[in-house]
């Protein structure tokens, strides 16, 4: 009856082979590696990099462990921290000659020392979570509620000028925090403005109010358009982060969303907090001059002249110098949108930008007296200014809507309009929580995990073995299988185990004995009421596993609960929890039964069962 | 080996008043420090910045707190951690500096060529943050108590899972009156261990009703108190060992885990300790008195014919 059949068997060594192989990876260690990222969108990382890397390394006598590009990034291990940061400075030499204009980021990482062919087979260690291996982790709370204004107000504007260009006569446009107001005399008014609204501004809702022996229109952002720009703002948060934080040179950096309008931002292995908040907190502002036309302007431009009193000399994308006047235009504060389009006419793909109302009048009137000439839109960052585009002024330009056209691909006027908006970054940030860790605190804080989980294990194994005899033996070898199955699907997933995850590993280590505690007491039980050895073990198992059941079902209730509820540590101590209590089930009933199936179930005439004193009350 | 050499049933149910007046009574001093006292909540809750700093030599602590205290911060609590060179520092939140500076400027202030300090870690959790977390936290508490409730009475029956709870809640009670009692912190990875602990008492009580189920079916002519009695009596010694083994872990924990899991490690001990007892003492006899019945649990023994329509046992039967 204690006989599992040959598939059961199989079953079990198969998931133990899978176990061993995705834990084995944590074996090995971690190696210093240098890892090459492209610093720019427009840049890509591919084979000819990877060739200029090997070269660089071949002429500084470098040798690498092992050299790979995968996923837009190359990655070179080496045997020694000393060779790792020789071979960033000639990397970086190589790479990125000009420090000012960096088109590749060369950072400092840790790669796994695992052979070949267990990164083929995708396994990995398991991740650390920042307090286990030291690095910045902030979480950034988004102003939405600036992003709605904003918007407000840009539409206030396009709706100012439609209202113009249809010859509708109004009592005035106004924005009333996140609503925008017409008011309007008649009635016959107010409807063709409501006709209107709806045709052209499909992101607006309106109702009418009366207001005294006037009308007001009051248009409110549809909830769904308000979702949308809320959303835009975000990606576009995280969009500009990425940019920057690539200047910090972090190999791995993590930058997600998180609810609707937070930004986690982690950065392993980064100790310099104050830069990388510095960066993060960076904003760039956008400047509109005019470009410098004189006879001097032009000669400064082609380098044979002194730049002019009262002139700057800015770079464009390309490099081309451009001379523009000192005195700023308009500044990013008066953008309130920049999109990449099509001219209706030529089909020619332009950036369309949308100001707010003071900047619409001062560039009406800028414009009127400047055609002909160009207008330099300037980005500024970390005090250094690059200009964007340079247009031609072709006619006075009212009504705050600017389009931006000609010599453009659709790529380029997709990432200049990104670039404007960052200029005025679509919405402030705060940093409203910050974690620091320090290398050498992660270190310990490793050592301290693993101490714990270790002898605890010990103690355990120690008095169950003394305890149950044989039937301990079982138990700790089916509690020992339990955590290389913990660590091992760990490992699978890449769940980011922390300190406090390292504490559930031992908590549920404490809480798997429980199966085997339950199954051992009830075989004993059984013995002492005089069943044959081979019933006791049979019903032992048969009985406890209900209970097992149940109880492992209300751990995991809790489990979830944290998990669902839980953030930061919470999580990744509940992660752990779920994780263990599953694998518990398995190792502590299915594994350990397999053992004791596999050493008592051929003995058909089995005197007695290795399980410690079976204690019998005299006279029974 | 045997620890638990038990000739015959032991009467726990004899005296269940008297352990139901103990629990009860250490049930008020808990609540009683939780309002008299409060819980005295980490950054993580409050809102504020925390600092761990490392001097080369041991360190001062009035001194550091004079240096920070010169630097025009309230309310800044400074203390050792683990060690006497290791030193924490607690500040609240301050409305016009930035945390990034608030940290800086104290390092910087610390700073002395004669001990130099190093910045071993620093936390700074904006108010809002802290009071989401303490929603979140008594949201999670409110689904571990009805997950289970739900389970329980599914798997076994209404009163059960009502005398399980109430004598789990308990102890999370009575945990969070030790934490209000001594001041501890009050961290998320002790109130991470304060819903484990919860899950894993409940599975203690779960082990035992288990037991006064099987008993039910196997000694009819028993009553509900000798059942109950057999049932405790012979699944103490799991009890015992299990709970045993867990703390050997959590032991362990306390004596490795440093400063960090030091107060997660000390609730799952207050935690397992008051476990056993609730469980042994306190699930069983609130189910008796709850009026549990050989009839809730066994259903469907009566003689019955199968497929009769009055019968008001057909249908789901386990």
């Amino acid at each position: 009856m204690n006989r599992y059949p040959v598939w059961k068997y199989a079953t079990l060594l198969v998931a133990l082979l899978i176990g061993a192989l995705y834990t084995l990876p944590n074996f090995f260690g971690e190696a210093p590696a240098v890892q090459v990222s492209a610093a720019k969108t427009t840049v890509k990382v591919d084979t000819a990099v990877l060739g200029r890397v090997e070269e660089a390394l071949k002429t500084n006598g470098l040798a690498a462990d092992a050299i790979s590009l995968e996923g837009g990034s190359i990655k070179a291990r080496f045997n020694s921290t000393d060779v790792q940061l020789k071979a960033k400075d000639a990397i970086q030499k190589a790479l990125v000659p000009n420090p000012d204009e960096p088109s590749f980021v060369v950072a400092l990482n840790l790669l796994p020392r695992s052979p070949a062919w267990l990164a083929a087979l995708n396994a990995a260690p398991m991740y650390l979570g920042l307090d286990l291996r030291g690095g910045v982790h902030f979480m950034l709370q988004v102003d939405m509620a600036a992003v709605l204004t904003k918007k407000a107000e840009s539409l206030t504007g396009d709706l100012r000028t439609t209202l113009r260009e249809k010859n509708i006569r109004h009592g005035g446009i106004s924005r009333q925090g996140n609503t925008v107001e017409v008011r309007v005399r008649d009635a016959a008014t107010l409807e063709t403005t409501r006709r209107l609204v709806s045709e052209q501004f499909a992101d607006l809702q309106t109702t009418d109010v009366a207001d005294g022996s006037e009308f007001k229109l009051v248009a409110t952002l549809k909830p769904q358009a308000a979702r949308l720009v809320q959303d835009q703002a975000l990606k576009q948060n995280i969009t500009t982060l990425h940019n920057r934080i690539n200047e910090l040179g972090v190999a791995e950096p993590v930058i997600q969303q998180q609810g609707l309008d937070r930004i986690v931002v982690q950065l392993p292995g980064v100790q310099d907090t104050a830069k990388a908040k510095d960066i993060l907190g960076r904003t760039a502002t956008l400047e509109l001059r005019m470009v410098e036309e004189s006879a001097e302007g032009r000669a400064a431009e082609t380098g044979t002249g002194p730049v002019p009193l009262g002139a700057e000399r800015f770079l464009d994308r390309s490099g081309q110098a451009v001379i523009v006047k000192k005195q700023v235009v308009l500044t990013g504060d008066n953008l309130t949108d920049a999109q990449p389009g099509f001219d209706s006419q030529t089909n020619e793909p332009t950036v369309n930008l949308s100001l707010d109302a003071k900047g619409t009048r001062i560039f009406k009137d800028v414009t009127r007296e400047s055609v002909g000439k160009r207008m330099a839109i300037i980005l500024f960052e970390k005090g250094k200014g690059e200009v964007v585009t340079a247009p031609v002024i072709r006619t006075e330009i009212g009504g705050g809507r600017v389009q931006i056209s000609g010599r453009m691909t659709t790529m380029e006027a997709a990432d200049t309009s990104l670039l404007l908006r960052a200029g005025s970054l679509a919405a402030p940030m705060e940093i409203i929580e910050e974690r620091t860790i320090g290398p050498s605190l992660g270190a310990e804080n490793i050592a301290m995990g693993f101490s714990s989980v270790a002898w605890g294990f010990l103690a355990v194994a120690v008095f169950m073995c003394v305890y149950y005899a044989l039937f301990g033996v079982f138990s700790t070898v089916a509690l020992a299988v339990n955590l290389l199955l913990l660590v091992a699907v760990l490992s699978m997933m890449q769940a980011t185990l922390t300190l406090p995850g390292m504490a559930a590993m031992a908590l549920v280590l404490g809480m798997a004995i429980d199966a085997n505690v339950l199954i051992n007491e009830r075989v004993r039980e059984e013995l002492r009421n005089g069943a044959a050895p081979q019933t006791a073990i049979h019903a032992g198992y048969d009985r406890a596993w209900a209970t097992i059941l149940d109880s492992n079902v209300t751990t995991l209730i809790a489990g979830l609960a944290l998990l669902a509820f839980g953030s930061g540590p919470v999580r990744g101590f509940a992660v752990v929890h779920c994780l263990g209590i599953l694998t518990s089930m398995f190792s502590g009933v299915f594994f350990s039964r397999g053992l004791v199936n596999l050493w008592y179930g051929r003995q058909k005439k089995l005197k007695g069962v290795s399980i410690g004193t079976v204690w019998r009350p005299e006279g029974s | 080996m045997e620890f638990f050499k038990i000739r015959r049933d032991i009467p726990f149910m004899r005296h269940a008043m008297v352990f139901n007046l103990i629990s009860l009574a250490t049930f008020l001093a808990a609540v009683f420090f939780l309002f008299s006292r409060g819980l005295h909540l980490s950054v993580e809750f409050t809102g504020g910045t925390l600092m761990e700093v490392s001097y080369s030599q041991a360190a001062d602590l009035e001194q550091v707190r004079k240096t920070i205290g010169e630097l025009g911060y309230q309310d800044v609590q400074v203390q050792n951690f683990g060690n006497a060179r290791d030193v924490l520092i607690r500040m609240p939140a301050v409305k016009s500096v930035s945390s990034a500076q608030q940290s800086e400027r104290v390092l910087a202030a610390l700073q002395s060529p004669a001990n130099p300090v190093t910045l071993r870690r620093t936390e700074f959790v904006g108010p809002q943050v802290g009071d989401e977390l303490a929603t979140d936290g008594l949201k999670a508490l409110a689904f571990v108590v009805v997950g289970i409730m739900i389970y329980l009475a599914f798997r076994f029956e209404w009163k059960f899972s009502v005398a399980a709870i109430l004598a789990n809640l308990h102890d999370v009670v009575i945990i969070l009156g030790f934490f209000a009692y001594f001041q501890w912190e009050f961290s998320l990875p002790v109130l991470a261990a304060v819903l484990a602990v919860l899950g894993y008492s409940v599975n203690e009580s779960v082990v035992i009703f288990d037991r006064i189920r099987e008993n039910f079916r196997r000694y009819r002519k028993l009553d509900t108190v000798g059942i109950i009695d057999n049932a405790i009596t012979s699944t103490i010694s799991r009890t015992i060992i299990t709970h045993g083994c867990t703390q050997l872990m959590v032991l362990s924990m306390l004596v490795f885990g440093g400063p960090t899991l030091h107060y997660f490690a000390l609730a799952l001990t207050i935690g397992i300790l008051f476990g056993i007892y609730s469980s042994v003492f306190v699930a069983a006899a609130i189910a008796m008195w709850l009026g549990i019945k050989r009839e809730d649990l066994i259903k469907g023994t009566v003689a019955k014919k199968p497929g009769d329509p009055q019968d008001p046992n057909d249908g789901a039967v386990v």
